[in-house]
């Protein structure tokens, strides 16, 4: 009978004291807030550092002379598993009276992108790649249906 | 299913937990038939997030079909990839560059920590206690932002290719993982002050959700919820892929059967997880991070079986393939579907308050039973 009150009680102490160091901790932390290390994220915008790998969305790099490296070879549309890149191609006449390809249009829907990098990759010039930005939200759908290559931009010379 | 809820037997009731429910972690359906607050019968009700990923890959060709198994079990993203990546290679006989390897199995144990993490925290709100969430998340964190600076996405990697990994580590990749080693070793103790030695929480846990090893074998249950009932089942040790034959580590094993000895195994293995992260990251070798492989895969004609270790149990790859560069066939063994199957038989008999405990021990992914 001592025995199972003996028991009993350390059991008790035991149970409360488990409560007690598991409170301790807390409040530690709450005393503490310097090793809180929560970010405040729409207020810390300005000082937010995405690493330069993050996938966010695609983007075609333009220079000053508004020239970009796409040839129009189909290779990001063929390496996408969800139709995601649609490109339309055109025939320009050069100086020397030749036929060459460019593109019209380089057609983007960020709404069936699942930012798997296969496009990338698959790029031969490295005339896309993938941008840091992330808020994507718009209040219309047609808005996220973009057109990669900027307005009068054309091919860089010495791309093949 | 319609027929039984009609033929409920006088003094019992149905209710419906889910589809929308906080403690299922996504859109599963139980029906429970009840007598009073005890569950004499659980029938869970599949399909509310099924996207047809088996058929989605038999168009897909062999590089493109990786991505979409990060959204079958999306905490083990990475593993799904590599059991994915394996079957290709199993079946082209690609040999991966020892630097390829090393980097994933890395990137896999990552994975597996942070999971874990997860459901430690999940587990833990699931029973009332909100505040080990965000101890979870703190160190949780850490992992994903070396995620998003290596592989450069936090959750959905898409980090595998056939023949090994899809770009070099980041120059910083072996500093953060051992400044992550660091923090996790001193903070682990934490998690047992919170939750592991709480009184209210043993008493919830201990006795509780009771499988014998003989009911988990029948159930295929595998991963942490087997090994909690004394099966020794982790593919790691019984048919090692990768790099694991050589890694010195333990396969963790709890007898008590109950929920806490399920909860003790993954607390135990992301100790182990580290233990293995250990091993590797100051012997990264030099040399290439991808084998060379044909622009177009096709795999020969014949059927190819992958398995690999996920955070939840067994993920098996099955493909078929006639010749050609799509898949015929892809059939995925998905460890969440197996063990929800032993659900039922856990729960009989208990009340509605520990069916929560008892489903949050078998850490169940929706994505990953519906796929």
């Amino acid at each position: 009978m001592i025995r199972f009150l003996k028991n009993y009680f350390t059991e008790v102490f035991q149970a409360v004291k488990s409560l007690f160091l598991g409170m301790k901790l807390t409040g530690y932390y709450f005393t503490h807030p310097k090793e809180i290390i929560t970010q405040e994220y729409p207020e810390n915008r300005l000082t937010l550092n995405l690493s330069e790998r993050f996938r966010g969305e695609v983007v075609m790099t333009h220079d000053e002379q508004n020239e970009h490296a796409c040839t129009g070879c189909s290779a990001c549309e063929l390496a996408c598993p969800n139709g995601t890149i649609k490109i339309i191609n055109k025939f320009e006449i050069n100086a020397e009276g030749k036929k060459k390809k460019a593109i019209d249009a380089f057609v983007y829907h960020l709404e069936l992108c699942t930012m798997c990098n296969l496009c990338i990759q698959a790029c031969p010039t490295d005339a896309i790649k993938m941008a840091q930005t992330f808020e994507h939200s718009v209040f219309n759908r047609n808005m996220l249906t973009k057109q990669l290559n900027l307005a009068g931009s054309k091919l860089r010379e010495g791309v093949e | 299913m319609i027929e039984e809820i009609t033929t409920a037997k006088e003094g019992e009731m149905v209710i419906n937990i889910g589809p929308q429910h906080p403690s299922t972690h996504g859109v599963l359906h139980l029906l429970i038939t009840l007598d009073g607050e005890t569950i004499k019968k659980l029938e869970p009700n599949l399909g509310y997030i099924h996207r047809s990923i088996e058929k989605m890959c038999e168009s897909l060709s062999y590089r493109q079909f990786i991505y979409s198994t990060s959204r079958m079990d999306y905490l083990s993203a990475h593993i799904n990839n590599h059991a994915c990546a394996m079957a290709v290679e199993k079946a082209m006989e690609i040999e991966v560059p020892e630097r390829a390897e090393y980097i994933r199995v890395i990137l896999d144990e990552l994975t597996r920590i942070a999971s874990h993490q997860l459901w430690w925290g999940a587990m833990a709100m699931d029973l009332g206690a909100l505040s080990p969430f965000f101890y979870a998340f703190r160190e949780r964190e850490v992992i994903t932002d070396i995620m998003e600076e290596t592989c450069g996405a936090r959750l959905t990697m898409n980090y595998m290719v056939p023949g090994g990994v899809m770009t070099d580590i980041h120059p910083n990749f072996v500093k953060h993982v051992k400044d992550f080693i660091v923090q996790f070793k001193s903070k682990i103790d934490e998690y047992d002050t919170l939750v592991t030695d709480n009184i209210i929480f043993q008493n919830r846990m201990k006795n509780v959700g009771l499988l014998s090893a003989e009911d988990a074998i029948s159930y295929g249950t595998s991963g942490p919820t087997a090994r909690g009932s004394g099966v020794s089942c982790d593919i790691r040790k019984t048919h090692p892929y990768s790099l694991y034959s050589k890694l010195q580590f333990e396969e963790v094993i709890e007898t008590g059967c109950d929920s806490f000895s399920r909860y003790l195994v993954r607390v135990k293995e992301m100790k182990q997880s580290v233990k293995i992260i250990e091993q590797l990251i100051d012997n990264i070798p030099e040399g290439d991070f991808v084998a060379k492989t044909k622009a177009v895969i096709k795999l020969p004609k014949g059927e190819f079986y992958s398995r690999a270790e996920t955070a939840r149990g067994e993920l098996g790859v099955y493909i078929v393939s006639e010749g050609g560069t799509t898949p015929y066939r892809i059939k995925f063994r998905s460890p969440g579907f197996s063990n929800l199957s032993a659900l039922n038989h856990m729960v009989k008999g208990y009340k509605i308050g520990d069916l929560v405990a008892i489903m949050g021990t078998l850490d169940l992914v929706i994505p990953d039973i519906d796929r």
